[in-house]
């Protein structure tokens, strides 16, 4: 092979290994994104049962309920919808009624989300950005009606 | 006072940064010798001038002055005196006190080991180290002192973030900003050669101890970021692929591609381009590592501040440096021209493949982390991808490089023989397939394809770097001789791969046999995992310095022979009224066992997690040989030689100048 050949050869091989490095992680990465719902997206229908999604809001308060074992149920909401849940595990230090959390799980036939993971906001200041968002919370006071009193009372 | 000192001491070091950063420039253009040795009088300056304000801020701390905003909110009168210490760089601006503090340090250790450079390369490094402060002081100045006053103060401060109170993650940020920072000197130099337009084997070998050891403080520091979230969040896991964790590691892929080009471009001259770009790239993961950590960007647990006017500083001042450092290259890399011919069966050939897959890595990591900012920015929802989108391709891209380490080792530069090749890698493939099946039998009694891939892969690095050193040892007569006379670089570079090769051992073995359980158990129940028995005893109250704790007993035994007994606590810290899990660990070489505590219930019942955590501290120990490989590399003879060499030709010029 002349230089230019061996050359032409040599970017050929590296097209062809960028565009299947590109083309796997794009598959790896449409194969495995969750979206972000507020309780107001999943109620309007807009997502298949079943598909892995993250769910974000407020625990409302008075909704938990302790099951057998590790089982737990409560309730997610944005102010305008709520989403029952269910989860059985050891929850976050943070979690606490009133608080933000993101759920990870799916969607099971009669609208309830059963979450394998459950996150909390981090510290006093903190909450996830989406929640925050999505909940209209502005400078770590909940400014969405129903949960004032909650974050009056602690 | 002291306050108003630390914050005049910042103005101060922007002056001298400013000064660094344009005299020298003055001097390159006009070939003035004392304008060029400037460089260095400044640089010292500004590390005073930022040290004296560092101090200033911890004595703040100390002694609790909660006049100052910042401190008012990350101290407390309660909090014990090393965490007070460690608080300084607690938050957002103290971390870049830190940051610019350790840049200066750098800069100063330029300034003091270079005197032997060429004066207009080390100035003209100096100069563009003195930008990069310049940016950072004006970064602190207009966005973020941390000297600001409280009016009226406080009468009682906010507490450092309670998880942060934890030994490990006192010495984690300023280990990993020794590495973030390091590549600013690697940039600096890839910078000043393509100003100089010289780029040769004497360059490459005083660029390499720079970024190695820049490389070995962010191999540490995040190897000390594992350990603490393993210990201190109460998951039980080692990495989370989290966006913080992932800024950090970037940098330290190209990191890792930059260390072993440069050694090519040190030993023939090739990849020249290549090297000065990945400098670029290196230090530009680094700023952008900041920019992902400080602006709030981003849905992590490790967000902790939050200010867009900051994130659009650092975004600027990346664009700036981002985009001056390329259109530099893109104007002035055609002049770098390759001194040989590049082999792809060759050692250079070897690591040129080894730099693909590093690259190609990092580019994966990166899209994985940016793309949902992106995709959030462009208004088409929140998405995340997690572990399973990274696990999985990071495992498939790993792997060659396991491949490519072993072949390194023993073939050549310039030229490669393939049945020279086979025959020395004979046995180290012999002892990887005979460790990798028996390996994971021998510690866990089966196996995976996960864990035997895994203790193949790491064996066959281990086995092929040794060989490496015990073939230079045997060319002498006598083995100590033999063992004495290879070079401490060949050591370190050993070292690392060893270090990598036990890493692949622990993460394999981790992932494959690793077990865990969520329990609720009662007084005096019990929960059987991975062969061991954890008998939850009872809980009760315990008084910290500035927390109260519950505490659980759990006695773990195993076919009936106690084992130990764990402590893990729930505590609430009452400064900010923050609740706080304490994981209790009972360590070996060959297994953890991890219990972490969950909640009380009225029937006097406990949720505990519990965690079966085989061979997780090779993981670690894997870290810790790579960083002493760095070590070993950097104090290798040849530096000192080349610099003892460098000095007497510059004094011989010099004599003959006069």
């Amino acid at each position: 092979m002349s230089k230019r050949q061996k050359r032409m050869f040599a970017v050929a091989a590296l097209l062809v290994g960028i565009g299947l490095a590109a083309t796997l992680g794009f598959t790896a990465f449409r194969k495995n994104m969750m979206y972000f719902y507020t309780p107001s997206d999943l109620l309007s229908g807009k997502v298949a049962a079943g598909a892995a999604l993250q769910l974000g809001g407020l625990v409302e308060k008075g909704s938990l309920r302790r099951g057998e074992g590790l089982k737990i149920e409560f309730t997610i909401s944005d102010c305008s919808n709520a989403v029952p849940v269910r989860y059985e595990g050891v929850l976050p230090d943070l979690f606490r009624e009133g608080q933000g959390v993101i759920a990870t799980g799916h969607m099971e036939a009669g609208n309830v989300f059963v979450a394998s993971t459950i996150l909390a906001k981090h510290d006093e200041n903190y909450m996830p950005p989406n929640v925050a968002k999505a909940t209209g919370n502005v400078d770590g006071k909940h400014s969405c009606a129903p949960f004032k009193s909650v974050t009056a009372s602690n | 006072m002291i306050p108003e000192l630390g914050h005049f001491a910042v103005i101060l070091a922007l002056g001298l940064a400013l000064l660094q950063a344009i005299v020298p420039l003055l001097g390159f253009r006009r070939r003035d010798a004392r304008l060029l040795a400037f460089g260095a009088s400044a640089a010292q300056g500004q590390f005073l001038a930022v040290a004296a304000a560092y101090a200033c801020l911890t004595y703040a701390f100390v002694t609790k002055d909660f006049s100052v905003a910042y401190v008012a909110e990350n101290d407390h009168s309660q909090l014990p005196l090393i965490y007070r210490i460690t608080a300084v760089w607690g938050a957002h601006e103290g971390s870049l006190l830190l940051w610019v503090t350790i840049l200066a340090g750098w800069t100063l250790a330029v300034s003091v080991f270079n005197r032997r450079l060429p004066p207009d390369m080390s100035a003209l490094v100096l100069s563009i180290l003195g930008m990069v402060s310049t940016g950072f002081y004006l970064f602190i100045l207009l966005t973020s002192s941390p000297f600001t006053r409280l009016v009226p103060a406080a009468a009682e401060g906010r507490d450092l973030n309670p998880i942060l109170q934890d030994p490990g993650l006192a010495v984690h940020p300023p280990m990993l900003y020794m590495g973030y920072v390091g590549f600013s000197v690697a940039f600096a130099f890839a910078i000043a050669a393509l100003i100089t337009g010289r780029l040769d084997a004497a360059w490459a070998r005083w660029t390499r101890p720079w970024t190695t050891t820049a490389w070995m403080f962010l191999t540490l520091g995040i190897t000390l970021g594992s350990w603490w979230a393993y210990k201190e969040l109460g998951w039980g896991g080692w990495w989370f692929w989290d966006p913080v964790e992932n800024a950090s590691f970037m940098p330290w892929l190209a990191g890792t591609a930059l260390i072993h080009s440069l050694a090519v471009t040190e030993k023939r001259g090739l990849l020249k381009s290549w090297t000065v770009l990945l400098a670029i790239l290196a230090f530009s993961l680094s700023l952008l590592g900041t920019f992902l950590v400080r602006s709030g960007v981003l849905v992590s647990v490790h967000a902790f501040a939050s200010d867009p006017s900051r994130g659009l500083f650092i975004l600027g001042f990346m664009a700036v440096v981002v985009g001056g450092a390329l259109s530099l290259y893109a104007w002035r890399a055609p002049k770098l021209v390759a001194e040989g011919e590049l082999r792809l069966f060759s050692r250079e050939g070897l690591l040129l493949f080894n730099n693909v897959f590093l690259v190609v890595t990092c580019a994966m990591v990166m899209g994985g982390t940016l793309a949902p900012l992106a995709i959030d920015a462009l208004g088409l929802g929140k998405l995340s991808v997690g572990p399973p989108y990274f696990s999985p391709l990071f495992l498939i891209l790993m792997s060659p490089l396991f491949l490519l380490v072993g072949l390194a080792a023993v073939v050549p530069w310039k030229r490669g023989n393939w049945r020279e090749t086979v025959q020395r890698l004979r046995w180290p493939a012999v002892a990887a397939v005979v460790f990798g099946v028996l390996l994971p039998f021998t510690l866990y009694g089966s196996t995976r394809l996960l864990a035997a891939t895994g203790a193949l892969f790491g064996t066959w690095a281990v086995v092929a770097a040794a060989q490496d050193v015990w073939r230079r040892a045997r060319a002498k007569p006598e083995l100590t001789a033999g063992l004495r006379a290879v070079p401490r670089a060949v050591w370190g570079m050993t070292l690392a791969h060893i270090g990598l090769g036990i890493w692949a051992i622990g993460v394999s073995g981790v992932i494959s046999f690793g077990d865990e359980k969520d329990v609720r158990l009662a007084r005096g129940a019990s929960t059987t995992l991975g062969g061991y028995d954890f008998k939850f005893v009872e809980a009760g109250e315990t008084q910290g310095p500035n927390y109260t704790a519950q505490q659980g007993t759990v006695l773990v035994t195993h076919e009936g022979r106690r084992i130990a007994t764990l402590y893990p606590q729930k505590r609430l810290y009452s400064s900010q009224g923050q609740v706080i899990t304490q994981s209790s660990i009972d360590t070996g070489l060959l297994r953890d066992l991890y219990v972490s505590l969950g909640e009380g219930y009225d029937d006097g019942s406990w949720s505990l997690r519990v965690y079966y955590k085989p061979v997780i501290r090779v993981i670690w120990l894997g870290g810790i040989f790579m960083f002493c490989g760095g070590l070993l590399a950097v104090s290798d003879r040849r530096y000192r030689l080349a610099r003892a060499a460098e000095r007497k030709a510059v004094e011989g010029a010099e004599a003959a100048a006069a």
